[in-house]
């Protein structure tokens, strides 16, 4: 009687197909910041060649660390995906994550784009730089970030939102080089220097350089990539008015973020897991992302393609990661103390 | 007295259909009119030709000397200076009377309006809940609120949409008196539409018989009950059975019940076969009477048994007969005419 | 469960007791449990964030409820405007296209709000066609000439105006038909033209159903993020995720959405104290049909320019581009993986909708017969998901199924050494669960208003010819019903169909729907990829939103009938 009761239940809850209620087949869980259409086809991939299944759910970040807090112990997930650290940094000190050890990860990957301890590693690389109108704009005029605030540039620089991630990391990482206060001047600055009341996307800054309604932007490199190969003509025709440039080379180097991935604390598919961080991290896949995304990789010796060769080289900025993350929240006070909308 | 409603050759047409059919008829001022036909008569139709909310195909209507509908122009309703009764009074809900009231006393001077709402408190006995909302008064309250909204502005012609319809039945004949007295006193000219011929002849003073869109007599109520001038206005108005018979005379015609005659020329060539109007009150129960007819029914009517006779041929008449003469059914009685209104139609067929 | 139905139509309470005990206590539980996710987001109240509190009230809380109430007044009053005039012209005027246009002004209502605000911008922004033409028609330079900034406090009002004004329309369109003409002709003998009449007699008819489209339309604009944050206006929405993600304390962020709850609160009593006045509005209850009036020359393009602006300015235009876009992109996108999502889109909206009309109707029938305060209190609670951002009911959808996930864990272990893990969490249940929470609002005031029309006479009419409750309700309510339920069920599954947040976060690994797939592709900021997956909802939105209108129109009284 007792067990008929049992068999039943277990019936009724395998209606729900929790994935963790079936048999361990060789799968990874993955819950991702980044887009479906800017990851999946790299599973596929991934797939193909171990056999490994892997299953995704994408959101935004934030809201992706909560169901993993949530969750707890019990979460199916192995792996989050983030497209910036300050969301790494955020699930390492909920205690969400934890750290993997792997010599083909470390090698790969250089030590300022991964935690010291193992909690997560950079899987690509996404550069915040100045793109400038070429009719109105030549490249002598500029030379850094802090130099965005002067006189000349009133009314003339687009920024988008400081609720944006990567204008808060910049910040951050401002805040972690130069102190509070001066970046509080600098950001007020910049703010004098605005053309109008930030709004839209990196696309959308890009377009206001191109048709004229400021001079110089502050944007992700992907974005100006992908409008150059844009099927829309007027994206196309505004990536073609603009250039880019890559601030403070003469110092510190220009900022850089990443995209990484850590193992979840619940991971119930640890081998798997990191086969596919390994994966993530290989030539090819780090090929893939420069091709597919316009993303530099974070491996070094990659061949990558014309669009970004034509970037030139560049100097990043060296900062221990793991700061954009602590200076995050800073920053976005900052901000908002500044004006910044 | 002028002239405060003339309809002049009134047609309607919806999709085609012809709803009114060459309707003329005038209306003194102060005088209150009605309408009276079966449902589905076109009487309501009429009655929104003449407020502006339909608009015929051809004929004039005119109000008090301006034409206000032809087939071309249509002043609009609110420029006709019509007040309208509906048949549900349309209150508006979301107002208390008092607002109501005033809704139509725009034109009126702040002063002047609560003069003319004093008045009509007054005339109309609303004063109790004059601040209270339709949803809380009875039916005859909406009423007389509905009527005080109409008459506010003193329209030149007062519309009223079957204004006792949905009103107790023992109380249509004393309301209609009422309403009628209150607009004698205010010097109202109303046209009403119904199909209740009591409550028309306790309110109009000239009565209007319409079916299937025609306009059939336009006369008093004696007229209509005494000397119709269709089969249809006789068999519609009051109560009476069409007895076949034979012109044998100038002013006679020979009937089952003998021979009748009467006190006009009929104007009917001898040996014709008609019809004789016969209404109850023209049987009069009579025990010496030679003449028999068979008790078939009997309805109590408290002073009076209404008795539906059968005569030697197995036809049908009435007969209004005092109460205190109780016959069972089946059993003959005797009975003679006494027609004052002799009045017949070429027979049918 | 019979015994439950039995005595919602029995005239004699002490036998049913038992049963009435029981509905309610069904009821109010069921409440409580959709009201989980607010008392989640309340709790958050127990967590302290001074600091942060401290933070935003030196900087930007003002600017969040300011903006918050410009964008609500903005939006209440175009809605308004693109809502009621459409309405009444259709209803009371015949010119050209009158017919299509009763049905194609409730077209926009098929486009996600985000989706019109991306397509908007990449239309007008100064790289955009318009501008374009502008620049080479002209001559001109960008700034040489004023152009609006779509990406505005104005554009994210006229944004959302557009795709929320069908509820206006909607709502008000049935309440002049509804209206008895009576009233209006007596207006017109009184002195009133036809513009006197309108705003003196049929709106003020008509406010208090005004009122509760309102209510939906201001708690869809509180609701709103990816409009807003596209735009860069920092609203209390935009505040609260960006306390959450920029400033990591999603205890203040919490906090922040429950003081957003105070402006719900004001918006359903509003809508209460409205109804309360409705009870009183229909004092006739003869219907004399509508004859519709022929507009003729000037009069009749003006009104025909009037009504296709809407339709115009919030669909045509729109598709037209998502039409573009699409054919640019769609050899690549349209494949079975699409068409998996849009099998699962389909899927989802349509159980939601019926779950939702089902619930609807539990708690309509038990508010009917026992108005309990506590009832109503706890309907109301239920509704309130309705305002609140989708990712903020998501989590407060997470928190109650961990818990009750462990619960049942901790059982199976005790009793079956078997461990069952998150058995809801991260399943349909619980997107479903979310569906309910939020949606709940919107079939509950359908269904509420068409049992309304139900009058207790006519229960006890039907009981009085033999009818036991569930011939009753099969004879009686459900033919009269049948409107409303059917608006219900398309209301909630459009709803579902654009739904975002709450399907994102807490959707199972490898599942997917057309709403995602077009957010995510737009958030990257490639439009046109994000066309396919927008057009596909819209097509899918469509055929209900027809049928809606459709079936509304069928609904005037004395249709097909002239007297």
């Amino acid at each position: 009687m007792y067990m008929k009761y049992k068999s039943l239940l277990v019936i009724w809850g395998s209606f729900f197909l929790g994935p963790q209620s079936l048999a361990q087949v060789d799968e990874v869980n993955i819950y991702s910041e980044r887009k479906e259409e800017l990851i999946r086809p790299l599973l596929d991939k991934f797939t193909t060649e171990t056999g490994i299944k892997v299953n995704l759910v994408t959101g935004e970040g934030d809201a992706l660390i909560k169901r993993l807090e949530i969750e707890g112990k019990d979460s199916p997930a192995d792996l989050l995906l983030a497209t910036d650290v300050a969301r790494l940094y955020r699930a390492k000190s909920l205690e969400l994550l934890q750290p993997v050890q792997s010599d083909i990860l470390v090698n790969a990957i250089p030590a300022n784009f991964r935690d010291g301890e193992g909690y997560w590693y950079g899987l690509s690389l996404r550069s915040r730089v100045i793109v400038y109108a070429k009719a109105r704009v030549r490249p002598e005029q500029l030379s850094t970030y802090e130099a965005m605030t002067k006189p000349e540039w009133k009314g003339k620089v687009c920024v988008r939102s400081s609720s944006n991630p990567y204008n808060q990391s910049l910040v951050a990482s401002m805040i972690a080089r130069m102190g509070v206060e001066a970046t509080e001047a600098w950001a007020s600055g910049l703010v004098q220097n605005f053309a109008r009341t930030p709004k839209g996307g990196d696309r959308d800054q890009i377009k206001a350089v191109a048709v004229g309604e400021c001079d110089i932007a502050l944007v992700n490199t992907y974005y100006l990539g992908g409008m150059s190969h844009s099927e829309v003509v007027d994206e196309k025709q505004a990536a073609e008015k603009v250039a880019l440039f890559w601030p403070n080379q003469s110092d510190r180097g220009a900022h850089f973020n990443i995209s990484g991935a850590g193992l979840t604390r619940a991971a119930k598919h640890q081998d798997a897991a990191v086969k596919l961080l390994e994966f993530l991290a290989g030539d090819e896949a780090q090929a893939w992302y420069a091709e597919m995304n316009f993303e530099f990789p974070v491996k070094s010796g990659i061949a990558v393609g014309e669009t970004l060769q034509q970037w030139g080289n560049y100097i990043a900025d060296d900062i221990n990661l793991d700061q954009l993350g602590q200076y995050n929240a800073e920053a976005v006070r900052l901000m908002d103390r500044a004006g910044w909308k | 007295m002028t002239t405060a409603l003339e309809l002049k050759n009134i047609s309607v047409a919806f999709d085609r259909l012809r709803i009114i059919d060459a309707i003329t008829f005038a209306l003194r001022e102060g005088d209150i009119g009605c309408l009276l036909g079966p449902s589905g008569c076109g009487k309501t139709t009429l009655l929104r030709t003449i407020a502006g909310f339909e608009s015929p195909f051809e004929g004039e209507v005119w109000i008090r000397g301006v034409r206000v509908s032809d087939n071309k122009h249509l002043v609009p309703v609110e420029q006709r200076q019509v007040g309208m009764v509906f048949q549900d009074y349309a209150l508006f809900p979301h107002m208390t009377v008092k607002q109501n009231i005033a809704f139509g006393l725009q034109d009126f001077k702040g002063h002047l309006r609560e003069v003319r709402i004093r008045e009509l408190v007054e005339l109309l006995e609303i004063g109790e809940f004059l601040n209270k909302y339709p949803h809380r008064l009875s039916g005859g309250q909406q009423q007389r609120v509905a009527l005080a909204r109409a008459i506010a502005s003193k329209p030149r012609i007062l519309l009223l949409d079957e204004p006792f319809a949905s009103m107790d039945i023992t109380l249509r004949e004393q309301l209609a008196k009422e309403v009628r007295n209150i607009l004698k006193q205010d010097g109202i000219t109303a046209v009403l539409v119904s199909h209740n011929q009591f409550e028309a002849f306790a309110m109009a003073d000239i009565v209007g018989v319409i079916n299937e869109g025609r306009l059939l007599q336009w006369d008093t109520a004696f007229n209509l009950y005494h000397r119709p001038a269709t089969s249809y206005v006789a068999d519609f108005v009051g109560e009476g059975v069409f007895l076949s018979g034979s012109v044998t005379g100038d002013r006679e015609v020979h009937t089952e019940l003998g021979v009748i005659t009467g006190a006009m020329p009929l104007g009917i060539e001898q040996g014709t076969t008609v019809e004789v109007l016969i209404r109850p009150d023209d049987i009069i129960h009579d025990d010496q009477s030679e003449l028999t007819a068979r008790v078939t029914d009997k309805a109590f009517r408290g002073a009076e048994f209404l008795y539906t006779l059968a005569l030697g041929s197995g036809t049908r008449v009435l007969s209004l007969v005092p109460s205190h003469h109780n016959h069972p059914v089946n059993e003959d009685i005797g009975i003679r005419l006494e027609i004052d209104h002799l009045v017949v139609f070429p027979a049918r067929g | 469960m019979s015994a439950a139905v039995e005595m919602l139509f029995s005239a004699t309470p002490a036998r049913t007791n038992m049963a009435r005990h029981l509905y309610a206590s069904v009821l109010i539980i069921v409440s409580l449990v959709l009201a989980l996710p607010l008392f989640a987001v309340i709790s958050s109240f127990l967590i302290p964030a001074p600091d942060i509190w401290q933070h935003l009230l030196d900087t930007v809380l003002k600017e969040y409820i300011l903006n918050s109430l410009i964008l609500m007044l903005g939006v209440a009053s175009l809605t308004l405007v693109l809502g009621i005039i459409p309405a009444w012209l259709v209803t009371m005027c015949n010119f050209p296209l009158s017919r299509t246009l009763e049905w194609a002004l409730l077209l926009p209502l098929a486009i996600p709000a985000y989706i019109i605000a991306y397509t908007y911008t990449g239309i007008l922004d100064a790289s955009g066609p318009v501008q374009l033409f502008i620049r080479e028609l002209t001559g001109w330079q960008y700034g040489e000439y004023w152009f609006p900034e779509v990406r505005s406090i104005g554009g994210a009002i006229t944004m959302l105006s557009f795709v929320l004004y069908p509820y206006i329309y909607l709502i008000s369109r049935a309440a002049f038909i509804e209206q008895s003409i009576c009233a209006l002709e007596v207006a017109r003998t009184l002195g009133c033209g036809p513009y006197k009449t309108f705003f003196r007699v049929a709106l003020p008819l008509a406010r208090p159903a005004i009122i509760v489209g309102l209510s939906l339309v201001l708690m869809e604009t509180l609701a709103d993020y990816g409009t807003v944050q596209y735009f860069g206006i920092a609203t209390f929405t935009t505040g609260i995720f960006r306390t959450w993600f920029g400033l990591g304390s999603s205890a203040a962020a919490a906090q922040l959405s429950a003081l957003l709850m105070l402006f719900i609160v004001v918006l359903i009593y509003l809508e209460y104290w409205s109804r309360k006045q409705q009870r009183y509005h229909h004092t006739s209850s003869r219907y004399s049909t509508l004859t519709q009036k022929k507009l003729r020359g000037k009069y009749a393009y003006f009104a025909l320019v009037l009504c296709c602006l809407p339709v115009l300015l919030g669909f045509l235009i729109p598709v037209f581009f998502l039409i573009k876009w699409a054919l640019l992109t769609y050899p690549r996108v349209i494949n079975q993986h699409f068409l998996n999502m849009m099998w699962n889109s389909i899927m989802l909206a349509t159980c939601a909708a019926v779950i939702a009309t089902v619930l609807a109707l539990f708690m309509a029938y038990g508010k009917r017969r026992m108005s309990s305060p506590l009832i109503r209190i706890a309907v109301n609670l239920s509704g309130m998901g309705y305002a609140i951002p989708g990712t903020v009911i998501a989590v407060g959808v997470m928190l109650p199924f961990a818990w009750l996930d462990k619960l049942i864990d901790g059982f199976f272990r005790a009793h079956f050494d078997y461990s069952t893990g998150l058995l809801l969490s991260g399943t349909l249940v619980a997107v479903m669960f979310a569906y309910m929470a939020r949606f709940l609002a919107v079939s509950l005031k359908t269904v509420d208003a068409g049992l309304a029309k139900i009058k207790p006479s006519m229960d006890e009419a039907g009981r009085s010819i033999g009818l036991n409750a569930s011939a009753l309700i099969r004879k009686v309510h459900m033919p009269m019903m049948r409107g409303s339920l059917l608006t219900a069920v398309l209301l909630v599954f459009v709803d579902v169909l654009k739904e975002l947040p709450a399907t994102l976060i807490l959707r199972p690994f490898n599942f997917n729907t057309l709403a995602i797939r077009a957010y995510e592709l737009a958030n990257e900021e490639r439009l046109a990829d994000a066309a396919c997956p927008s057009l596909a909802i819209v097509l899918v939105a469509i055929i209900p939103v027809i049928y809606l209108s459709r079936s509304i129109s069928m609904s005037r009284p004395g249709h097909d009938y002239r007297p």
